[in-house]
């Protein structure tokens, strides 16, 4: 029985190491592609919304709280608290997904969107948009710069997509984890689940952690 | 010359037991649904028999269309078509998953003394995910095929053609995921259900070499699907990472994708050499030279083929800094290899070598594979692989170690394994012919691409100065021979699970746990769990285990 | 000579069975919440911290200040809500081969990138 518990927790962190690789090529190519247009790279950055993006990365980092709480209580037989811990987790899960969202709906407005009427002047004339401008002042870009900020939102867009899509899957799993603790499935001494959940969502916490400040923290100096 | 180590049961008596696993559960879902490691083997030995049938009909397509110096077989885009499907198939739905999936699945357990492999559900669901990557290949070459190379370099595969790269892309992701779950598996297995007394160093060197190919599945593995990933994006989206005309890089493509695809050949030769170490050991009734040694190097092939990526791109425009290091380093990972060839000569030293059919096909491993290797040495020297690359000299090389190496090694282990598995022998005489006409064949169909490439014809043309047909015709002769070699295990083999010689438990008198038992194995492999306390290849063991059982009978 | 083989093999299985339970034990050690809040908590300050510093011009030191703190963040996530602390030295050796895999993927590409500003030799 122990050795069971120990098989699912080991096949757990490898499966984690094929997530670091997979990961591991966006961070690659995000690391070339802001050597070789920095410039590019920081006007993007700066249409990124850092209220949003903090406000993201404290749910996040809330809610990987509470999943470790939520394991806790599945250690200690806590149903009632079990049951708290994952509606919290799910719940922030979600918020964070909803200001994904609403950030998203931001660039899709401003034509930041590569492939699909992508919009340069934001870049060229940044005085054409007011609210960054006030904030920043960034000064116009020459045109082939501006167009490598294409190359900034694809990978903003494939690196947060990515990670929202493993967000979304931990949610749909915490949902089942729900219904499951809510019939005591999981404190009566078998908390392997969750405990390979919590590592799971803890993971993708960490990807957060970084892709938050690779992504809205280039530089923010005015 | 004509002694051999087999030792069947007395035929005339001799039945196949009764209860076994084949025999355990009937009807098609008890096999589509279960969790026993060995059915799946079988399960994946017969879709992999499939699609190597398929890559097998594509190259007979390649061979045709080079008889002649002009594209008059097909259109130059359909010869495209078909080199990269024959590629396609041939390495992710054959060679990736054949001995890992077929050898590999059904004897781990039974090597390390335990019931089942650590994960059965995941093992069903790594079979599913092959199943559904093999379709969407089918649906692929209905559709019209994809001609971007089995290597989908960029930017032609995501900007001048306009073939079917996406389902491809969703193919080779999802035969991927098949892949990784498999390694994941065998990890978890070796590591926590070794029976008791099956210390690291007690293990077969079939395990050790799974277990070293199992962590290069899945470490390397999800580096090739992020790469498809961002193909498919770039397709679809445009989103710029590979494309130069938005500042991107197609060169970074393909540091992805060699990241995996270089420990992706190390991940199919090291199952074989496991194969190689059982069948040479058992075959000159001796154990392998230098255990440790062996062991050691299958994990240092492992660990060094994440450094060497570099060696498939030093034409590409790297920087030549890079390729010095690359090249040095590929120097470095030839060693383990070496080690190995050399330790399966010294075991052969001295040893009372039999010339069964497993046999002669890893003699054959042994010869082609080293030149296989070598010449690949010659591919690693930046200064050679700038005139060899792109050649048919690579197309050569790797043919040699894939198809010499691999392939022989496969069926060595198929051989070797197949009274285990199916509880009957093959015909032996037929078998030692048809490895013979393999033998012959492969070389009369390989070794003139050698001198091709040095000539200078490129690979992936359908169309070549006409100096270079009568080698060409030599190759495509070869070719036919081969085919005969690779038909005829297909039939006997398939003959000989009605009509084979019942095998019993030992027909090799092998050492391994997995001769232990009976001929097919029970579904929970073992009666009761072994306690292992002897090392592997203990040829003592295995005689004083007979004495004493001799001693019971007569009593 | 068979007999101590025997007793080897069993003691063999013993101690390995005193490995699986050492490792159910730490299995079932239970990390106190105290130290998920210090932890939550920290995690929380060094976000606002990287936040703020992105505001500084620091030149070169943005982008390395930043990762260093990311770095930190992953580090406490990995070692105590992942419970790496309290496992087993498999699961450190296994935390370890993926990131230097992982390492070596960026490292070794990022090589040639930054090596071809050298030009041919």
């Amino acid at each position: 029985m122990g050795q069971q518990v120990d098989a699912t927790g080991f096949a757990m962190w490898l499966f984690l190491l094929t997530e670091i690789m997979f990961f591991g090529g966006l961070f690659t190519a995000y690391l070339i592609y802001r050597n070789w247009y920095y410039p590019a790279f920081v006007a993007g950055s700066h249409q990124l919304d850092i209220i949003w993006g903090t406000a993201n990365t404290a749910v996040l980092i809330t809610s990987s709280f509470t999943m470790a709480m939520g394991v806790w209580c599945a250690e200690t037989r806590r149903k009632g608290g079990l049951l708290l811990c994952l509606c919290l987790t799910l719940f922030l899960g979600l918020v964070f997904l909803g200001i994904k969202s609403i950030e998203y709906g931001e660039k899709i407005e401003k034509h930041h969107v590569p492939g699909f009427h992508y919009s340069l002047k934001s870049f060229t004339d940044p005085e054409s948009d007011p609210q960054i401008y006030k904030m920043y002042h960034d000064k116009p870009l020459p045109l082939d710069m501006a167009r490598h900020t294409e190359m900034y939102f694809g990978l903003y867009f494939a690196m947060t997509g990515m990670h929202a899509l493993h967000m979304i899957i931990g949610c749909a799993i915490l949902v089942y984890m729900v219904f499951r603790a809510q019939a005591g499935a999981y404190t009566t001494g078998h908390v392997t689940f969750v405990e390979n959940f919590g590592l799971y969502w803890h993971f993708v916490d960490i990807i957060w952690i970084f892709l938050f400040p690779l992504l809205y923290l280039i530089s923010r100096h005015g | 010359m004509s002694t051999t180590i087999v030792s069947l049961p007395d035929q005339s008596t001799a039945r196949i037991p009764k209860v076994n696993f084949i025999s355990k559960e009937h009807g098609l879902l008890s096999w589509l649904l279960t969790g026993d490691h060995k059915r799946i083997a079988m399960l994946y030995l017969a879709s992999i028999t499939v699609f190597f049938a398929i890559g097998g009909a594509l190259a007979g397509l390649i061979r045709l269309e080079l008889l002649t110096p002009q594209s008059d077989l097909m259109a130059t885009d359909t010869y495209n078509k078909v080199f990269t499907m024959h590629g396609v198939i041939m390495v992710f739905l054959f060679l990736v998953p054949s001995v890992p999936a077929t050898l590999g699945n059904f004897l781990i357990p039974l090597m390390i003394g335990a019931k089942d492999l650590a994960l059965p559900k995941i093992n069903l669901l790594s079979w599913y995910l092959y199943v559904a990557g093999g379709i969407m290949v089918l649906y692929t070459m209905a559709a019209g095929g994809v001609d971007t190379g089995w290597t989908f370099t960029t930017p032609l595969s995501t900007h001048y053609l306009n073939t079917n790269v996406l389902s491809t892309g969703i193919a080779v992701f999802i035969a991927g995921f098949s892949s990784i779950f498999t390694g994941l598996n065998f990890i978890v297995t070796i590591h926590k259900m070794r029976a008791p007394g099956m210390t690291w160093f007690r293990l077969p060197l079939f395990v050790w070499s799974h277990y070293a190919a199992s962590i290069l599945m899945v470490l390397g593995t999800p580096v090739l699907a992020i790469a498809l990933v961002l193909v498919m994006l770039e397709r679809v989206m445009g989103i710029g990472v590979f494309d130069a005309a938005k500042g991107g890089d197609p060169i970074l493509f393909q540091h992805l994708f060699w990241f995996y695809s270089h420990p992706a050949v190390y991940i199919m030769i090291l199952p074989g050499m496991g194969v190689i170490s059982e069948v040479i050991s058992t075959f000159s009734r001796k154990r392998v030279f230098g255990y440790t040694a062996v062991a050691f190097s299958s994990v240092a092939i492992a660990v060094f083929g994440f450094f060497v990526w570099e060696h498939h791109m030093f034409i590409m425009g790297v920087s030549t800094y890079s390729t010095l290091v690359f090249s040095l380093l590929t120097m470095l990972v030839a060693v383990p290899s070496a080690i190995k060839i050399f330790n399966w000569s010294f075991t052969l030293y001295k040893g009372s070598i039999t010339f069964e059919t497993p046999m002669l096909y890893a003699f054959g491993f042994i010869g082609l594979f080293t030149i296989g290797g070598l010449t690949g040495v010659f591919l690693g020297t930046t200064g050679t692989d700038i005139h060899l690359t792109e050649t048919y000299f690579i197309v050569a090389h790797f043919h040699f170690v894939m198809v010499g190496g691999m392939l022989m090694a496969f069926l060595s282990g198929i051989h070797f394994w197949w009274p285990k598995m199916t509880g009957r022998m093959y015909p032996e005489k037929i078998s030692q012919l048809a490895a013979l006409i393999t033998f012959i064949g492969f070389n009369f169909t390989f070794f003139p691409q050698f001198i091709l490439g040095t000539l200078g014809m490129p690979r992936r043309y359908a169309a070549y100065p006409p100096e270079f047909q009568v080698l060409n015709v030599f190759s495509t002769a070869g070719a036919t021979i081969l085919g005969v070699g690779y038909l005829l295990p297909i039939l006997y083999l398939t003959w000989s699970l009605r009509y084979g010689e019942i095998a019993g438990n030992n027909p090799w008198q092998a050492t391994g746990l997995e001769w232990q038992v009976q001929s097919p194995p029970l579904t929970e492999n073992f009666a009761e769990i072994p306690i292992v306390d002897h090392d592997a290849y203990d040829y003592d063991w295995l005689e004083k285990k007979h004495e004493h059982e001799r001693e019971v009978t007569s009593v | 000579m068979a007999k101590d083989m025997q007793m080897n093999a069993h003691q063999e299985h013993e101690n390995e069975q005193d490995d699986d339970r050492a490792a159910l034990e730490e299995h079932r050690h239970v990390v106190p919440p105290r130290i998920y809040l210090i932890v939550g908590t920290t995690l929380l300050i060094f976000t606002a911290l990287t936040v703020w510093a992105s505001y500084l011009e620091l030149g070169v030191f943005n982008p390395i200040i930043a990762l260093f703190i990311a770095c930190v963040k992953a580090t406490i996530v990995v070692l105590f809500f992942m419970h790496v602390k309290y496992s087993t030295k498999l699961t450190k050796l296994t935390v370890g081969a993926g990131l230097f895999t992982f390492l070596t993927l960026i490292g070794m590409t990022l090589a040639d990138y930054f090596t071809r500003a050298w030009g041919r030799w």
